[in-house]
């Protein structure tokens, strides 16, 4: 092939006319417009959750756009981490380099949000967590420019292991996948079960992305548990439950945060999904301290997908973050000092209150039952009422 | 340990092995007409799961609800889309690499994988979510002690045995099958017998990746959900059977996928150490095999090669 230098010429020319002319552009709006970043899922398995968060986070933007006394005009940068932790070290260092984004809003999925945590603190870039629920992205680290604004999985799982035992579950067999997400959910909740007088019969370590579950199944099968925990994402508890039928394995199926999503319900044919039980920090968005606003607002905003479960979350914290820059500026390092300062700070998910760690402290975990396709509240449903009943502890 | 599970594991790996062993008859086939590694098998799998799945929504919407009628319909354009597709990779884009080095028959064949794959998820309708995809298949099981025998699983892995059976008798039975294996030896001698190379070449293509398109089918109706992703780490376990069973040699793909599925099977069942850790166990025998017979398990007769 011969390279004709001429045409070659002209368009770089070209791309540099072009470039020129949006720098122009962008440098005219720039007075007044302060940059917030969101990371989340936007793509792949648990994409539905990641826009969920983000038209909850565009929501908390736009609403205070529209406020007449905001002092300042609000924008979100908007990247996608893939629910991969390479891809997110990736967008987080493109975000945390970008010096007109003053504090993003970050990260559903525990693995990436371990691994950006040092961008964050590194460029010094206010990180608000919004999904992400291992206990380490806070607690593992001193990093003031980390805060999360939903609970742990340490909250989490005390409540699974204390709700799942009162209703006479005795053996459990966990599956969980080998991402930092699932390995702690399994060390949380087998150390909570077996607190509680429980057995955890069998542990087994599967790879996030695992199409084939019908060998560790046969083995679940052997041990014979009351309930069969997926510690993992949608994805993966999809294709557990569906196997769990396959080899006609009779138990109770329990999630963890991860699965509460209707996906779980696309994914699954039939009535495979009724009688699962999850838990989930915070609770339903009607529940909520703000809930009602909040769902008004967004059904209003005309959104093309529901916020799922962590949609208030990205909310409370896109809120918090632009509090934070009304109070103190556009300023990174300010805004670093105002969120160590957060105390009884009124969100839509109830007050918000920082420990030293960054932490919110207020843990309110609520437990889910899928019934005629949907995620229920337990003491709603049926199942509590006692007109449903899970399968039976042996 | 109890005999139920024993039968129920031993199940397991025969499904996994049928599919696998489909998987890596294409790529034998590829490698024994045209000594090219073809590393967009897989994808080119998951693309035609999507063609039959697409076929499945066309058929829910125009009303026709007959689970075996449906079925006949997703195989029938799943198969025939992707025996297209492949005949097509093979035309545009490796014959004309012919005379090429092979690296870059193998390079370009990666990057279509890629280019598929996300294509498949940026384009198709909610890609980058798994689909569930239908049980056009009775669900009925018997069970005795701890095994369950599924009906779906069984109609699976005997159609899938009979698709390997047949394509045995295609091979060495039929006037094209000769004239595939006439190529297969000598391309040059072929040619002067008056065999129509590049008809012999596209059509080889066809039938490894409707093959292929078969194993995507089966995997969709076992686990009743696909995603974009499912192409990869099927193309590398039916590359690594081929490998492992004898590049070049049929009997060789068979043998391999089932190894590689009975090796899945041991590493979770039997090995003390965790589950997790299984891919990593059948992948490090697959080294192991290889460093012990480099030409794989049934080579290829030498007389071929020279």
């Amino acid at each position: 092939m011969k390279f004709n230098t001429e045409n070659g010429l002209r368009r770089i020319v070209l791309s540099l006319g072009v470039s020129a002319g949006l720098l122009i552009a962008t440098g005219a709006q720039a007075k007044d417009t302060v940059e917030l970043g969101f990371i989340g899922p936007l793509t792949g398995g648990v994409s539905s959750v990641g826009l969920g968060g983000r038209n909850s986070a565009e929501l908390a933007v736009k609403l205070r756009n529209a406020d007449p006394d905001s002092k300042y005009h609000y924008e979100l940068v908007v990247l996608d981490d893939e629910c991969k932790p390479n891809v997110g070290v990736q967008v987080a260092t493109k975000m945390a380099t970008d010096r007109k984004v003053v504090a993003t809003i970050a990260h559903y999925c525990s693995s990436v949000a371990m691994g950006t945590v040092d961008v964050y603190h590194r460029f010094g870039l206010p990180a608000t967590v919004w999904g992400a629920v291992l206990p380490d992205i806070t607690y593992g680290n001193d990093y003031a420019e980390i805060t999360r604004v939903n609970g742990t999985m340490i909250n989490q799982n005390e409540t699974a292991a204390q709700f799942m035992t009162e209703l006479g579950y005795k053996t459990f067999a966990i599956i969980h996948d080998t991402t930092d997400y699932g390995k702690g959910h399994n060390k949380y909740l087998s150390q909570f079960l077996t607190q509680n007088g429980a057995e955890v019969v069998g542990t087994f370590g599967v790879t996030s992305d695992q199409q084939d579950f019908t060998a560790e199944l046969t083995q679940v099968k052997s041990l014979n548990p009351d309930v069969v925990v997926y510690a993992g994402l949608t994805p993966g508890g999809v294709r557990v439950r569906q196997q769990m039928k396959k080899l006609g394995i009779e138990a109770v199926f329990e999630g963890v945060s991860g699965i509460k999503s209707d996906v779980f319900f696309e994914g699954l044919s039939g009535d495979l999904a009724e009688g699962a039980v999850t838990f989930l920090e915070g609770a339903p968005a009607e529940k909520l301290p703000g809930g009602a606003y909040f769902l008004k607002e967004y059904a209003a905003a005309d959104f093309d997908s529901p916020p799922e479960a962590y949609g208030p979350f990205a909310f409370a914290a896109t809120d918090l973050l632009i509090d934070a820059v009304e109070a103190s500026g556009p300023d990174r390092k300010a805004i670093v000092k105002y969120m160590s300062t957060v105390k009884e700070h009124d969100s839509i998910t109830g007050p918000i209150t920082f420990d030293n760690h960054g932490q919110n402290t207020v843990a309110r975990i609520t437990a889910y039952v899928a019934q005629g396709g949907k995620w229920v509240v337990w003491e709603d449903s049926d199942y509590a009422k006692g007109t449903l009943s899970l399968a039976a502890p042996k | 340990m109890d005999l139920g599970l024993i039968a129920q594991y031993l199940a397991n790996g025969i499904l996994l092995g049928t599919m696998y062993a489909l998987v890596a008859v294409g790529f034998t086939l590829f490698f024994g007409v045209l000594d090219v590694i073809k590393f967009s098998h897989g994808d080119v799998l998951m693309l035609g799961t999507f063609i039959g799945f697409t076929a499945w929504l066309g058929l829910e919407a125009v009303g026709i609800l007959k689970p075996w009628i449906q079925l006949l319909g997703v195989l029938l354009c799943s198969l025939a889309g992707t025996a297209l597709i492949g005949a097509a990779i093979a035309k545009w884009l490796i014959l004309p690499l012919k005379k090429a080095p092979q690296l870059n028959t193998l390079l370009i064949t990666l990057m279509l994988g890629t280019a598929i794959r996300e294509a498949v998820r940026l384009f198709y309708p909610n890609g980058s979510n798994p689909k569930a995809f239908p049980a056009l298949l009775p669900n009925s099981s018997i069970e005795i002690g701890n095994f369950a025998l599924r009906a779906d699983s069984v109609i699976l892995v005997v159609s899938g045995l009979a698709l390997i059976g047949l394509l045995n008798l295609v091979i060495n039975r039929t006037r094209l099958g000769l004239a595939i294996r006439a190529v297969a030896q000598d391309e040059e001698t072929a040619r002067t017998m008056g065999i129509n190379y590049t008809l012999v070449v596209l059509a080889t293509f066809a039938i490894g990746s409707g093959v292929a398109a078969f194993a995507g089918i089966m995997n969709g109706l076992y686990y009743n959900e696909i995603n974009f992703g499912m192409g990869l780490i099927l193309g590398l376990i039916g590359f690594s059977a081929a490998i492992i069973g004898g590049l070049g040699n049929l009997y060789g793909a068979i043998l391999g996928g089932f190894l590689f599925a009975g090796l899945q099977v041991i590493g979770a069942a039997l090995l003390p150490f965790a589950s997790a850790y299984k891919d990593v166990f059948a992948f490090s025998v697959v080294i192991a095999l290889m460093a012990w017979k480099p030409t794989g398990l049934i080579p290829e007769r030498s007389s071929d090669r020279v």
